[in-house]
C-alpha cells in the first residue's frame, strides 16, 4: 500500500446520498479474479450510456473534475454489499479522499485497506463543502492526514476525527496482516486455551 | 457486571488488545464464495503465506452458478474462470468446498446451517455482507472484505472495533399472513438503512420468540440492510434441536458440554443496550417496498408516498429519485401495481418453510399472462425436500419454472435478470438500482406475497385471500 500523503487536488462532487456498492461496481465485473482493472467500471451504470459512450450528464464525467483524488458526497456511502471491489474501483480510478457524513461499516473497514482516507464530517461541513465546489467546479482542497485538516480556498477549513491506529496504518502503508503476526504467539496461546474451553469446536 | 450476548461472545474471542490499535478477536468459522475470495488467495500467494485453519473453513459456489442446464460448461467465460480458481484455491488450500456438481451445494448462507457448521456463541465470518444470517443461531457473524478474508485466512484473527449495542424488540404476536421478511422490512422501514450503522443489533419480544429458525434467519439476514453488520436472537430449544444430530454438531458427551455454554450466551437480565427500538408485532402488515432502497417500504394496504411527504431533503430527493426510476407515480394504490417477473429465492427467502408458503399461495393457481415467475430453492437440499413435499409439482403446474440452487436474480450475476424496465416482485434482500438488471425495478416482498402477486399480476393484500 502506498503511504498517504499530504496532497492538493481537485475536488469532484457527487450530491447523491445513500449511494450502494452496487452503484460503485456492479456486479457485471465482479466475476474478475484479479484486483486490479477495476477503475474503468466505476459508476458504470451511471457513468455510461447503453451504447458505451460517456454519459455526459453525470457528474464525473465533467472535464473540470478530471484527475480529481478526492470525492465529496452525500451521507450513508458505500451502502449494500461487502464487495471489496468498490474501493478497488474507487483507487484505481484515481480517488484516494472521500468526504461525507457517513459511511456504511464495511464500506468504511475496506477503504483504509486499500488507501483510502473516508473523511467524516458534520452536516454543515458538507454542505460547505458541497455549494464550494458547485460555485467554483475544478476547486482544489488541501488533505493533510498527519494534522487531519481540511483547507478550502474559500477557507472552509476544519480538522477531522479519525482513528490513531487507521491513520499511522495508512501513513506508513503498513500491511494489516503483518501487523497482526507480531501477535502470532499471542493468538497460538489463545488458541489452546479456546480449545481447551471449547472442544466440539475442534472435533 | 451484567453482559448482553454481544459482549460475552466478544470477550470471549478477544486475542490481545494493544494501546492504541484495534483489538484483535477470534474468528471461529469462515464461510466462503467465489466472487470475493480469489484475490485474498492471489495475496496469501504473494505473500507466501498459509492458511492457518483450513477447518474452520467451509466454502461453495453460488453467485455465477447457473441455476438451468448445470450439465453444460458456464457459458459466461469470466464466471467460468472463477468458479474453476474457486475449486483450484481449495484443492490447494485443502478446504471442505461444495461445488456445483456436489449435492450439498447452495447459497452459502442457506448451506451452512443445514450441516450445522455455525453453532451459538461463535465468531463467523464471511466475505458476504448477508453472514448476518447466522445471528439466528446466537452466533456473531458479520460481512468482511476481501483483505480481511485474507487476513482471516493467514491469522484466524481480524482486528475489529466493538460495535455499539442496539436491542430491537418486537411486542406481540405478529398477525396471520406476516412473516420474518416483514418484520425485517418494517424495522429498515422504520430506523433506515443507515439506522443501525455502528450498532449489533439484538432481536427480542415474542413475535422473535415465535419464529422458527428459517424465520429467524431471514429476519437476521437482512440485519445489514438496516446498517447494522450482525443481528443476535438469544439461543433457544428452537436453536439445539435445530442444530441436534448435524454433521458438524457436537455429539455425545460433546453435546452436553455445548449445551451448557450455549445455555449461559442470552443478555444478562438488565444488560444495558446503547439504544432500544420497540415496534408493535400485531402492526405489522405484509411490507412491499416502492423505492430504490429497503427503507422506502410500506405495508401491502399503502399507496406509494409522494416526495411532499418527507420534510427530510435528503429522503425527499431519494423519493424523487426512486419514482423517476420505479416508474410510479405518488399514491398509487400499491395492489394497482402490475408486475413483470416473479422471483422466490436468495440467502433471505430460499429455505424450505419459503416455498411451503408460496406453494401453499400458488397452489391450484395459474401464473397471469405475460409474466414469468422462478422459484430457485436456496440449496440442493431444500430442492430435494420441496420435491418430497411436492412442492416442486404444484410451482410447475401453476406455470412456474422450478429451477437449481444458486443466488441467481438477487443480484444476477449469473444470466438470470430482468430486462430494463421489466418490474419484479422479489423475496430478495436489495432493490437497488439495476440489482436484478440494468433497468429493472424490483419490489421486496415475502414468499406468499410473491406467490400471490404472480398470478394475480399485481400485488395483492393476501390478509384479503382469506
Amino acid at each position: 500500500m502506498e503511504p498517504y500523503k499530504k496532497h492538493e487536488s481537485i475536488a469532484a462532487l457527487m450530491n447523491r446520498s445513500n449511494v450502494d456498492t452496487d452503484q460503485i461496481i456492479p456486479k457485471q465485473f465482479l466475476k474478475k479474479v484479479e484486483r486490479s482493472g477495476f477503475g474503468v467500471h466505476l459508476f458504470h451504470d451511471w457513468r455510461y450510456n447503453d451504447d458505451g459512450s460517456d454519459n455526459l450528464d453525470f457528474e464525473l464525467n465533467k472535464p473540470v473534475f478530471k484527475g480529481a483524488k478526492i470525492l465529496v458526497v452525500g451521507d450513508n456511502f458505500g451502502c449494500g454489499s461487502s464487495r471489496e471491489h468498490a474501493p478497488w474501483a474507487i483507487a484505481d480510478y484515481g480517488f484516494n479522499t472521500i468526504i461525507s457524513t457517513s459511511y456504511a461499516d464495511i464500506f468504511y473497514n475496506n477503504c483504509f485497506k486499500n488507501g483510502i482516507l473516508p473523511i467524516k464530517v458534520n452536516d454543515e461541513q458538507l454542505a460547505a463543502l458541497m455549494a464550494e465546489i458547485s460555485a467554483n467546479e475544478g476547486v482544489r482542497f488541501v488533505v493533510d492526514l498527519e494534522n487531519q485538516t481540511v483547507l478550502t480556498p474559500a477557507g472552509n477549513s476544519f480538522s477531522f476525527e479519525i482513528d490513531p491506529f487507521r491513520k499511522g496504518n495508512l501513513l506508513s502503508g503498513l500491511d494489516d496482516i503483518g501487523l497482526t503476526l507480531k501477535h502470532v504467539d499471542k493468538i497460538s496461546a489463545f488458541e489452546e486455551q479456546h480449545k481447551k474451553a471449547y472442544p466440539w469446536l475442534w472435533a | 457486571m451484567k453482559k448482553t450476548m454481544y459482549e460475552k461472545i466478544w470477550d470471549s474471542h478477544l486475542v490481545v488488545e494493544v494501546d492504541g490499535q484495534a483489538p484483535l478477536i477470534y474468528v471461529d468459522r469462515h464461510l466462503m464464495h467465489e466472487v470475493t475470495s480469489p484475490q485474498a488467495f492471489e495475496g496469501l500467494r504473494i505473500t507466501n503465506r498459509k492458511v492457518r485453519n483450513p477447518h474452520s473453513i467451509l466454502a461453495t459456489m453460488d453467485h455465477c452458478v447457473p441455476t438451468k442446464d448445470r450439465h453444460l460448461p458456464i457459458a459466461d467465460p469470466i464466471a467460468r474462470k472463477q468458479v474453476e480458481v474457486m475449486a483450484e484455491n481449495c484443492a490447494e488450500n485443502g478446504l471442505n468446498l461444495y461445488d456445483m456438481k456436489n449435492p450439498n451445494n447452495g447459497v452459502i448462507h442457506v448451506v451452512v446451517p443445514e450441516h450445522g457448521f455455525v453453532h451459538p456463541g461463535m465468531v463467523v465470518v464471511c466475505g458476504d455482507s448477508h453472514t448476518a444470517t447466522h445471528g439466528a443461531f446466537g452466533a456473531l457473524a458479520f460481512g468482511i472484505g476481501t483483505s480481511e478474508v485474507e487476513h482471516v485466512m493467514a491469522t484466524q484473527c481480524l482486528p475489529q472495533k466493538k460495535s455499539k449495542t442496539m436491542l430491537v424488540k418486537i411486542n406481540g404476536k405478529l398477525p396471520k399472513f406476516s412473516t420474518a421478511k416483514d418484520i425485517a422490512l418494517a424495522i429498515i422501514g422504520k430506523i433506515g438503512t443507515a439506522g443501525g450503522t455502528g450498532y449489533v443489533i439484538e432481536y427480542a419480544g415474542e413475535a422473535i420468540k415465535d419464529l422458527t429458525m428459517e424465520g429467524r434467519m431471514t429476519l437476521c439476514n437482512m440485519a445489514i440492510e438496516a446498517g447494522a453488520r450482525a443481528g443476535l436472537i438469544a439461543p433457544d430449544e428452537k436453536v439445539y434441536d435445530y442444530l441436534k444430530g448435524k454433521e458438524f454438531a457436537p455429539k455425545g458427551e460433546a453435546w452436553e458440554q455445548a449445551l451448557a455454554y450455549w445455555q449461559s450466551l442470552p443478555s444478562d437480565e438488565g444488560a444495558v443496550f446503547d439504544a432500544i427500538v420497540e415496534l408493535n408485532g400485531p402492526d405489522i402488515a405484509p411490507q412491499v417496498s416502492w423505492g430504490t432502497s429497503p427503507e422506502q417500504v410500506i405495508g401491502v394496504d399503502g399507496v406509494v408516498p409522494s416526495p411532499d411527504s418527507f420534510d427530510n431533503e435528503g429522503k425527499r430527493k431519494a423519493c424523487e429519485s426512486a419514482l423517476a426510476y420505479m416508474g410510479l407515480a405518488p399514491n398509487t394504490k400499491i395492489t394497482d401495481i402490475p408486475i413483470d417477473f416473479v422471483f422466490i429465492g436468495s440467502c433471505t427467502n430460499g429455505r424450505i418453510e419459503d416455498f411451503r408458503e408460496a406453494a401453499q399461495v400458488a397452489k391450484g393457481t395459474k401464473v397471469a399472462n405475460g409474466i414469468t415467475a422462478i422459484a430457485v430453492p436456496g440449496s440442493y437440499h431444500v430442492k430435494q425436500q420441496a420435491e418430497q413435499e411436492g412442492l416442486d409439482k404444484i410451482f410447475i403446474e401453476a406455470g412456474w419454472q422450478w429451477r437449481d440452487p444458486g443466488c441467481s436474480m438477487c443480484l444476477a450475476m449469473n444470466g438470470d435478470e430482468l430486462s430494463k424496465g421489466q418490474r419484479c416482485a422479489s423475496t430478495s434482500n436489495r432493490n437497488f438500482e439495476g440489482r436484478q438488471g440494468k433497468g429493472g425495478r424490483t419490489h421486496l416482498v415475502s414468499p406468499a406475497m410473491a406467490a400471490a402477486a404472480a398470478s394475480a399480476g399485481h400485488f395483492v393484500d393476501i390478509r384479503t385471500l382469506g
